[in-house]
């Protein structure tokens, strides 16, 4: 009995929080300006979306380009300086340790304001995830081994390339995932660092859409392929992952 | 004179306010197996890491082949590492482990390929080269790790206790593989090992280290028969280890009889240290030969002998091995030869402490307060303190003590135990008890005004 409680409040919750995304998929597929209005099954909003043939299509568009490329570009900059700043953090010791930590949660940088500030500012709070992802890695793993590659002969350069990244690629690879998808789905840092020159992420292009009265009916079509986008991607990193787990 | 490949010279490092290596001077020969030896802390690990690079003395030089390598990095050093816990790269299979540093200096293909053939064969793993290392068993990795140093055909080869993560089977066989592959190579190993045994079956040469300092250098034989001092007599091997007295050349007096003995040149009724090997000691055949006679109180099959405890007539306990039992409680002659027994001086006979007056009856030292008797001495005076090593007072808490300290270092001297305590700030008291104490046990100190004699130092 307790048993079937329990599933049922899963699949409670699972319903719950899917539902309005299905909602959204359903109602891609028809022409009406309003949720809920089934006006019969049509193509016509994805039609709109790829051919740019809307009220907005300008605006729409060039927000999920910017929202692309500043996820992009923040998590690739992040990555690269999460990885090394963890590498610093860990071979620091005790206090000055901790205080180095609380600094990188805080720091925040004040330029003037436009994409460059939304991409440092995307860097700055991305880079501790980063961080959080490689030190692990770092304790996990022997700490002769970089040792072992300059005693090998190799530059502290070469060790770090061929030894220490190798073996931190895990770490930096969920880093870089996570901080693609913070940055993905930032409002707030983004509203208040893009300034006032009408630079649009899609969680700001949204914000102002809503605010005009209703929504393009075109982030319908657009959202369901995010969507099932993100899934696949998730479906072939579990299979994957299941995969090798099974190999070893 | 012999090719030194390394010579040490006046090396010293602290780390913070702990000094890990206090004026080493050591050199290697060329083609020498060297070991350091020494229990956790003694500063071997530190002495290596130095002479591959990834540390820098505080002070002092260290020389390669002629070269003062004190400061260069461990990348352009003609050395290569067995590190403790393998260090593969995880993310290389075998061949690529071992390819690794040929890689790097651009040596072609084919000499690449020929070399790592040439050490896989070496260490007897073949037909691993395609394996993932983390799929290999501890010893496997070991191998990789040494053919991954010495493909590198490097002038010395340091091994950080290559093998102190197998089990001892596994052990004792490459024990005999690394010895007949230094015969094969022909180049300088320096070994690392807190396992004496390991020292003893390898070695050209020992160095006994402890707290970092050297105690001993010399090749197996000296170190197991000639022990400098009671710390490296009890660390390597089984001994006994009983106070004595020198009466004169060759005539020493322990356990409360008198041995003929070869040592000389002690002086004339000076109190020493006296070392006998368990399987020196013997049961006598007749009557002629007993020296002196004891009861056996325990007797143990250790596989190849008997280990046994006896009692003697002046009640000090001995540990003798012999190939024969002897029955439990049954009196037995015994006897040691000449040539077996180690004398030693004594590194001190009492403790001493520098000190200063607080008031004509109270004493400052070791960073606390002591009543003694009435010296006449004036508050500020400076003091030398001795105190007999059975006149401290040792305390299961430190409620009504003066002092605290641990259990540092605990010797058996055959009737009573010579203690060393590490008190709260690093000095070092020696004590003489009848009490059981385990190392690192916490104690309390006191000492009694009784047993605190001063002497006023000249200025």
């Amino acid at each position: 009995m307790k048993k079937i409680l329990a599933k049922a409040y899963l699949w409670l919750v699972l319903v719950i929080l899917y539902a309005p995304i299905v909602f959204i998929a359903v109602f891609s597929f028809t022409e009406a300006k309003s949720m809920g209005n089934w006006t019969g099954f049509s193509m016509n909003l994805y039609k709109n979306l790829f051919t740019g043939s809307m009220q907005n299509s300008a605006g729409l568009l060039s927000a999920v380009e910017n929202t692309l490329l500043i996820a992009l570009v923040a998590s690739l900059v992040a990555t690269l300086l999460g990885t090394v700043a963890a590498i610093g953090i860990f071979n620091m010791k005790g206090r000055k340790k901790q205080t180095m930590q609380f600094l990188l949660l805080f720091v925040f940088l004040h330029i003037s304001q436009g994409y460059l500030t939304v991409i440092l500012a995307h860097i700055t709070f991305c880079t501790p995830y980063v961080v959080l992802n490689v030190l692990p890695k770092l304790s996990q793993m022997n700490p002769n081994v970089y040792e072992a590659a300059l005693d090998l002969g190799a530059t502290p350069f070469q060790a770090l390339r061929k030894v220490l990244v190798p073996a931190l690629r895990p770490g930096m690879i969920s880093g870089f995932i996570l901080s693609f998808t913070m940055s993905l789905d930032d409002f707030a840092v983004t509203f208040f660092t893009r300034g006032t020159i009408g630079l649009d992420t899609l969680s700001t292009f949204i914000y102002t859409d809503a605010r005009k009265g209703g929504l393009t009916p075109e982030l319908k079509p657009l959202m369901t392929i995010i969507f099932l986008v993100i899934l696949a991607v998730l479906l072939v990193i579990n299979v994957r992952s299941t995969k090798t787990s099974k190999v070893q | 004179m012999e090719e030194r490949i390394i010579d040490i010279q006046h090396v010293s490092k602290s780390f913070g306010d702990k000094n890990v290596l206090h004026d080493i001077n050591l050199y290697v020969k060329k083609g020498e197996f060297i070991t350091l030896l020494g229990p956790s802390g003694c500063g071997k690990t530190t002495l290596l890491r130095m002479i591959a690079g990834f540390l820098h003395p505080d002070e002092g030089l260290i020389v390669m082949d002629g070269n003062d390598i004190t400061e260069v990095p461990p990348h352009l050093r003609q050395l290569n590492t067995v590190f403790q816990r393998y260090a593969l790269f995880p993310h290389l299979d075998v061949y690529d482990n071992i390819a690794f540093g040929l890689k790097l200096k651009k040596t072609p293909e084919d000499e690449i390929d020929k070399r790592v053939r040439k050490v896989l064969k070496l260490v007897s793993m073949s037909d691993y080269e395609d394996r993932d290392v983390e799929s290999l068993s501890g010893g496997q990795q070991q191998r990789i790790a040494i053919a991954r140093a010495i493909v590198n055909q490097p002038q010395i080869l340091l091994l950080d206790e290559p093998l102190a993560a197998l089990d001892l089977k596994m052990r004792k066989d490459m024990q005999i593989e690394l010895k007949e592959m230094h015969r094969k190579l022909g180049i300088t190993f320096i070994y690392v090992t807190h396992d004496q045994e390991e020292a003893l079956t390898l070695s050209d040469t020992i160095v006994v280290m402890n707290e970092g300092i050297i105690q001993q250098i010399g090749t197996p034989m000296d170190i197991y028969n000639e022990p400098v001092n009671s710390f490296v007599a009890d660390f390597i091997g089984e001994s006994n280890i009983l106070n004595g007295r020198m009466l004169r050349d060759r005539r020493v007096e322990f356990i409360g009889h008198e041995f003929d003995c070869v040592d000389e040149g002690f002086g004339e009724d000076v109190p020493v240290d006296v070392v006998v090997r368990p399987e020196d000691i013997y049961f006598a055949k007749k009557d002629s030969e007993v020296q002196f006679k004891a009861t056996v109180k325990s007797c143990v099959f250790k596989g190849v002998h008997y280990e046994m405890f006896v009692d003697t007539d002046s009640g000090n306990e001995l540990m003798i091995q012999d190939y024969d039992p002897y029955p439990v409680g049954g009196e037995v002659g015994l006897y040691i030869d000449p040539d077996d027994i180690q004398v030693m001086r004594k590194e001190r006979t009492e403790n001493t402490f520098e000190g200063v007056m607080k008031a004509p009856d109270k004493v400052e030292f070791l960073g606390a307060e002591f009543e003694c008797a009435d010296t006449g001495l004036q508050a500020g005076d400076k003091v030398l303190v001795r105190v007999p090593f059975d006149g401290v007072d040792l305390l299961d808490s430190d409620d009504e003590a003066t002092l605290s300290g641990n259990v540092f270092f605990i010797l058996y001297k055959g009737n009573h135990y010579h203690l060393t305590i590490k008190t709260e700030n690093g000095d070092k008291v020696w004590v003489d008890t009848d009490d059981i104490w385990d190392k690192n046990d916490f104690v309390g100190i006191n000492i009694l005004p009784k047993d605190i004699h001063i002497e006023k130092k000249d200025e």
